[in-house]
């Protein structure tokens, strides 16, 4: 099993290595074209602000890559805002992977949305063994709407698409590296797939 | 639903636990990462580390412990303590912190806040607030409580938030060790002049104390250290306990 997490400097990968570690698995981090298109699995993570994020993929040129590739990818926190059409976050184009415009809580809930949420209405092989309303850990100011590609929803302020997927690629606004054993089951999850 | 958080805090002197812990079934109570281990796998939701060593080599010592600790345990944790500069956070965040929390620094230096926030995201930035009252008014102090500022605790608190911090912890000085329960009143107003979540610390001592600041203090996590540490209360326990006064807890 080749895990690459995808390296371009936004965000807090070591503990994203640190949780596969725990699952007896090496992962690579990487900014290279060739070598994340050659991995069994992709990882791509992001957390901070989405247009300095973005502005720093596309340094790398890998937002032409990640679009492309056709073995499992899954974007974590900002990873999977950035899989979005758009975020409002810095006025920002995304990948256009999922077709939903990521958007801000209003101020009739505290932002940013800190803490441990339920996850519901589970679709997708990726989720399904996992128990509805298990905890998982969120930090985000920014949420995708409820769409089409929603395999899981959480509540706050309203109900919002806390993972999506599109054929191989996968997104989840939680952190499952984050989320005691059930956020290691879902990454157990993403490795089968 | 979104749950309210428990905190275990951990103060740390030169990589190790101290105040006696007194946490059974641990090999060695004075290793944060085997008591960090220990906590994530009993119900705590979150963690702060908060350093209080004062050697020239204690930057190096804690950026190690973070990388231990960011490898042995799945939950979320804080560290802070002596924390002053962006190269600071940039080593932290790397080696696995999710956040940082900053005191004396960011009441020195308000504009490290506006810094840490633009570099690293308001989510990954604490800022902790010590105060006290001082003729009826809350004035933040500073070295742990020992040097009263001329900042009042909510003009401050405001400040902080407009400069882009993403959450409060808020110790009172009245409260803290006196294990009377936690300073409510200044919650519910911080709760109620600020859209960030606020972290109530100083003045567990029972498990009422974490209803009341929950319901009446509008806190949205709570800290503690003495009452986990000697196991005078159990996290599981306690989270039972909110939950049949309906606020919701993960279990």
């Amino acid at each position: 099993m080749k895990l690459v997490i995808i390296n371009y400097g936004a965000g807090n990968i070591q503990s994203i290595k640190f949780a596969f570690k725990r699952l007896g698995i090496d992962a690579v981090l990487s900014d290279d074209a060739e070598e994340i298109k050659a991995a069994d699995k992709v990882i791509f993570p992001g957390v901070g602000e989405a247009s300095s994020a973005m502005a720093k993929l596309k340094a790398t040129g890998l937002d032409k890559i990640i679009p492309t590739l056709k073995q499992p990818v899954l974007g974590i926190c900002l990873g999977m805002q950035l899989m979005c059409n758009h975020s409002t976050e810095g006025d920002t184009t995304g990948l256009g992977i999922f077709n939903v415009d990521v958007i801000k809580f209003s101020k009739e809930v505290k932002v940013p949305q800190i803490g441990w949420n339920e996850i519901t209405n589970l679709q997708s092989e990726f989720l399904t063994s996992i128990p509805e309303n298990s905890h998982m850990y969120l930090v985000h100011s920014f949420y995708a709407p409820k769409c089409a590609e929603m395999i899981a929803t959480t509540h706050y302020e309203l109900d919002y698409a806390s993972a999506l997927q599109k054929e191989n690629f996968y997104g989840v606004q939680f952190h499952p590296e984050k989320s005691g054993v059930v956020g290691e089951q879902i990454l157990k999850n993403f490795l089968s797939l | 639903m979104l749950t309210k958080r428990i905190i275990p805090c951990l103060d740390i002197k030169n990589g190790r636990t101290v105040k006696g812990v007194n946490f059974v079934a641990l090999r060695d109570a004075g290793d944060p990462v085997e008591l960090a281990a220990k906590y994530a796998e009993t119900g705590a939701d979150e963690l702060v580390f908060l350093d209080i060593s004062a050697t020239e080599e204690r930057r190096k010592t804690l950026a190690d412990l973070v990388l231990r600790v960011a490898e042995k345990i799945n939950i979320p944790f804080t560290v802070g303590g002596g924390i002053s500069s962006v190269e600071d956070v940039d080593v932290l965040l790397q080696n696995g912190a999710d956040k940082v929390s900053i005191n004396s620094s960011a009441v020195k230096n308000p504009q490290l806040i506006n810094e840490l926030a633009a570099k690293f995201g308001s989510q990954c930035v604490v800022v902790a607030i010590d105060a006290k009252q001082i003729n009826g008014k809350w004035t933040v102090h500073l070295v742990g409580g020992k040097v009263p500022t001329e900042l009042d605790l909510f003009e401050w608190a405001q400040e902080v938030e407009q400069r882009g911090a993403g959450e409060i912890l808020f110790t009172s000085m009245d409260h803290d060790g006196t294990k009377n329960g936690f300073a409510d009143e200044a919650l519910a107003k911080l709760s109620e002049l600020l859209n960030i979540p606020i972290i109530a610390s100083g003045g567990a001592g029972k498990m009422h104390h974490f209803t009341d600041t929950f319901i009446n203090g509008k806190a949205d996590a709570a800290l503690a250290a003495s009452v986990f540490h000697f196991h005078e209360i159990d996290i599981l326990e306690l989270k039972l306990e909110l939950k049949n006064k309906n606020i919701p807890v993960r279990i």
